[in-house]
């Protein structure tokens, strides 16, 4: 394993270390651009109606304000801005087509300054006057005209769900509620936009440098041959950077206006809605169990809320489909639509909040069954993938559960809540499931051998702190069989070959076998007499489970150990340990860095973030990181990750199935499982706040 | 500041305060007289200042607008881009940078305040090799977006300085003079929680707090 020649699988330092520890690593809002010029978003103060007029006179006086963009003197766009929705790449945007407003925190104009401090004066005094409607802002107003999506997932139903349920001798029916939370990535999104002639350059904080390219390119109207994306460095993204917003295009339209390269830095608040969040739900679950612990019926109904303009539902019945062998299921979802942004992916969607109420769901079902939580999932254990009947690629959960419970000592847990003490704190143990599907999408890769010798790899793909950059390089050093130092990876710019979205747990299996491919065709080209310099392009096209017939997912088991104060209530998580079996880690110090990354989140999630709307006005009353709570360094105690020894060769031939998101999942179920056992008080509505337990 | 307009524009207050589009209008109403003639309309369009410090041990002269917060100045004028905004609010912690050996928010610190002072960006840090803490921090991955990093990094550097003066911290649990301050773990992931790492990396930040500051007990 020491050998240079074999870096695969090595936790090899992270290549891009030194840069980003110096603060040589350049993010998208540093590029140094003659004449570049600061833009700063004005947006709306009410929840719905439409702009009457918009007085821009004052502002458009300052000192050093170029250009004030509003819906008055905006270039009209194709089909009104809407050319380009797609998802993930392109959403419902506000490009100033028109006077709707359609939430609160909606951009509404743009100010262009000399200066950003010029910028956001300006931007302060121009002056919105505004007709407005009534807007739907309770959730519980909302659910009334509740609908199933049109697009996203659809209801899932198999065996008999009745007749299951008829068989059932327990039952649990309970409801869990999950807020609505933002990404809050550190690095706010940012562009600067920048015109040659008809040529469009962005750097742009991006998960998804070709969807970007795409997107704005058809949105202009503009041929996409004049559209270039950078993104080398992107400071975390979990989702709301997957998509292409409204401030990239508006960023792009005023550069145009002003004739000059512009910069747009969305402030921490304006995160808070025109970018996306997790939406609010509401997961109605049903179990039917046999007295041995056999699942016979699960029922699911999701609620989760969308904006007046574009569905997005959060599938949290996807992750139900997969994680425990019942014979009969009946999965549904819903949409309501509130006067907000348009939430989207974030970190593990579906699943963050799936996981949550399916693993409380079992905790409640095995404490009525006398059954150990673990055991009770060994009895349901899914040999098969229970709702299509596929077998799986490659599935060691039942290790997992072992490994992980032994780290823990969960034998020393005694079942009755509020049974473990430690002075004046009440000690809980909790455990759950973690699950993720594996999937890989098209991408493409360039492999080259220099004249100097070197190796360069190419491929539009991005890291948003995941390792992209070091394990780009360990797969083609791997697979040309040269030591690491020999090989370049260069990524985030669309130049480069083709790659899917930084999303869904996918690029390290989806850019690793691109580049996998391209440097063994590269291999093959050098063997039979190519010579310096030449060049291989690849593309890799998978074929999805249904084709294959083969389900593909990630699982992994979670125990939490929590303390709670038995007076104040104050909850803290000493300890999480957990076991995972997710195929083939292509670099150990990465990997579990960020798997241990993704408990974190479990946690913020089970205790601390939620946005709370002011149903009055529509805003998020705690829009900044004081106010929106993420975890910090002291309220993360031990964190002990393990993966179990495998190599899933069925999926792809690098045995690796990704794990971006797999990490927060299952951890608020095992908090939450954690407090019940602390406390016997059962918080099934997230976050565990302490007044809650009060 | 020797020309302020006759002929203030409407609520001048406002036009000073708001950082952006975003703060509610009445927000600074109500301050005293004398506050509102300081802050008025002659701060919006007011001369720049000029100002001296020693900038990564270099001699540094900035004519500026009197608004430029520290973090601005680096980031837009000096072009000094290793100091990161993560909130622009004293909330996150990415702008950390030290000022006369002191960690301080950049973002919180005006650029015109800082006459005569010494200012360490991460780019002073090191010049050739990776400072200790820098090296650490490689080693242990304690980043993963590297966003956070420079400030957790000043914080890092800045923290062992205040461990070797004895500074304690609210969970120091003998504040008795003459015992020296032992930087446990419980102690480490308090005086790194002013920096937020959104991937959440804390496990192996504290990893390369504790081999920094176990290297220098050594």
């Amino acid at each position: 394993m020491n050998d240079m020649a074999h870096p695969l699988g090595r936790g090899v330092d992270r290549v891009d270390g030194p840069r980003k520890v110096t603060g040589r690593a350049m993010y998208s809002a540093e590029f140094a651009l003659e004449g570049l010029c600061h833009a700063v978003l004005v947006r709306t103060t009410v929840p719905s109606g439409r702009v009457a007029s918009i007085d821009a006179v004052q502002a458009r006086a300052m000192p050093g304000v170029i250009f004030v963009m509003t819906h008055e003197n905006t270039p009209a766009l194709p089909q009104k801005g809407r050319a380009a929705v797609n998802p993930p790449a392109g959403r419902v945007m506000t490009l100033f087509q028109d006077t709707t407003v359609r939430y609160n925190g909606e951009p509404v104009a743009l100010v262009v300054a000399e200066t950003y401090e010029q910028a956001a004066e300006a931007a302060g005094i121009v002056h919105v006057r505004y007709e407005t409607k009534d807007a739907v802002l309770g959730f519980a107003h909302a659910k009334r005209d509740a609908y199933r999506p049109e697009r996203g997932p659809q209801d899932t139903r198999w065996g008999d769900v009745e007749r299951g349920r008829a068989q059932g001798e327990v039952f649990v029916d309970e409801m869990y509620t999950t807020p609505m939370e933002h990404h809050n990535p550190m690095e706010p999104h940012a562009t600067i936009a920048h015109w040659e002639g008809p040529h469009l350059t962005l750097f742009d904080s991006t998960q998804y440098v070709a969807g970007v390219r795409e997107t704005v390119a058809k949105t202009l109207g503009i041929s996409i041959d004049h559209v270039e994306v950078r993104s080398p460095f992107v400071g975390g993204g979990f989702g709301c950077k997957g998509s292409t917003w409204s401030h990239v295009v508006l960023a792009a339209l005023a550069a145009r206006q002003v004739r000059r390269p512009v910069k747009l830095v969305l402030e921490r608040r304006q995160m808070f809605g025109p970018v996306g969040g997790r939406p609010r739900t509401e997961q109605r679950m049903r179990l039917a169990a046999k007295r041995d612990g056999t699942l016979t019926a699960l029922r699911q109904d999701v609620l989760s809320h969308t904006s007046v303009f574009e569905d997005y539902t959060e599938p949290a019945t996807r992750p139900t489909k997969a994680i425990y062998a019942v014979p009969n299921a009946a999965l549904a979802q819903k949409v309501a639509q509130l006067n907000v942004g348009t939430p989207t992916f974030m970190r593990a969607p579906g699943e963050a909040t799936g996981t949550f109420a399916i693993e409380c769901a079992m905790d409640e079902l095995a404490e009525k069954l006398g059954i150990d939580p673990v055991e009770l999932r060994l009895i349901n254990h899914a040999d098969v993938d229970p709702s299509r009947g596929y077998p799986w690629s490659s599935k060691k959960l039942k290790e997992c559960y072992a490994q992980a419970a032994a780290r823990f000592g969960w034998e020393k847990r005694t079942p009755a809540p509020g049974s473990m003490r430690d002075g004046r704190w009440l000690v809980g143990y909790g455990m759950a499931t973690a699950t993720y599907p594996a999937e890989m999408e098209k991408c493409r890769a360039v492999a080259m051998l220099e004249e100097d010798g070197r190796y360069v790899v190419r491929c539009s793909t991005q890291d948003i702190g995941t390792g992209t950059y070091t394990i780009g390089a360990q797969v083609a050093a791997e697979v040309l069989g040269v030591p690491l130092g020999q090989v370049r990876f260069e990524l985030g710019d669309s130049r480069f070959p083709r790659a899917p979205v930084s999303g869904g747990s996918m690029t390290a299996a989806s850019v690793g076998m691109a580049v996998r491919n391209a440097c063994l065709a590269l291999k093959e080209k050098l063997l039979t007499g190519a010579t310096a310099p030449v060049s291989v392009e690849i593309e890799h096209s998978p074929s999805g489970e249904d084709e294959r017939k083969l389900a593909t997912r990630s699982f992994g088991a979670v125990f939490a150990e929590v303390r709670v104060d038995r007076d104040l209530g104050v909850i803290r998580v000493p300890r999480v340990v957990a076991t995972y079996s997710v195929g083939r880690l292509l670099n150990a110090k990465t990997g579990i860095n960020q798997l241990q990354g993704g408990i974190v989140w479990g946690l913020g999630m089970a205790l601390m973030e939620e946005s709370l709307l002011d149903e009055r006005n529509g805003r998020v009353v705690n829009s900044d990181l004081a106010e929106y709570h993420v975890p910090v360094n002291a309220d993360v105690g031990t964190i002990d990750v393990t993966v179990v020894d495998e190599n899933d060769i069925a999926f792809n031939e690098l045995g690796a199935r990704g794990i971006g998101e797999i990490g927060i999942t299952g951890v608020a179920g095992a908090i939450a499982n954690a407090v019940y056992h602390a406390t016997g008080r059962r918080i099934r509505d997230l976050p565990i706040t302490l007044d809650k337990l009060l | 500041m020797n020309s302020i307009p006759r002929d203030p524009p409407q609520d001048p207050r406002r036009r000073f305060l708001v950082p952006g589009s975003d703060l509610d209008p009445s927000f600074g109403a109500g301050l005293p007289d004398g506050a509102e003639a300081a802050l008025a309309p002659g701060a919006a369009v007011a001369p720049a200042v000029h100002v001296r410090f020693t900038l990564n041990e270099r001699p540094c002269e900035l004519t500026l607008d009197p608004r430029v917060t520290l973090l601005d100045a680096l980031r837009e004028q000096l072009h000094e881009t290793g100091t990161k905004k993560g909130c622009d609010h004293g909330q996150c912690g990415a702008c950390t940078v030290l000022v006369d050996g002191r960690r301080v928010n950049a973002c919180l610190t005006l650029a015109a305040t800082l006459e005569g002072r010494r200012v360490t960006t991460i780019e002073g840090l090191s010049r050739e090799r990776l400072h200790a803490v820098q090296a650490a921090f490689v080693h242990h991955d304690a980043f993963q977006c590297g966003y956070c990093t420079p400030g957790q990094v000043m914080s890092c550097v800045a923290l062992l300085d205040e461990a070797r003066a004895n500074m304690p911290s609210v969970v120091t649990p003998d504040l008795h003079a003459g015992k020296p301050l032992e930087l446990t773990d419980e102690e480490i992931r308090e005086r790194m929680s002013g920096n937020l790492c959104r991937c959440g990396a804390y496990v192996n930040i504290v990893a390369a707090v504790r081999e920094c500051a176990d290297g220098e007990g050594a």
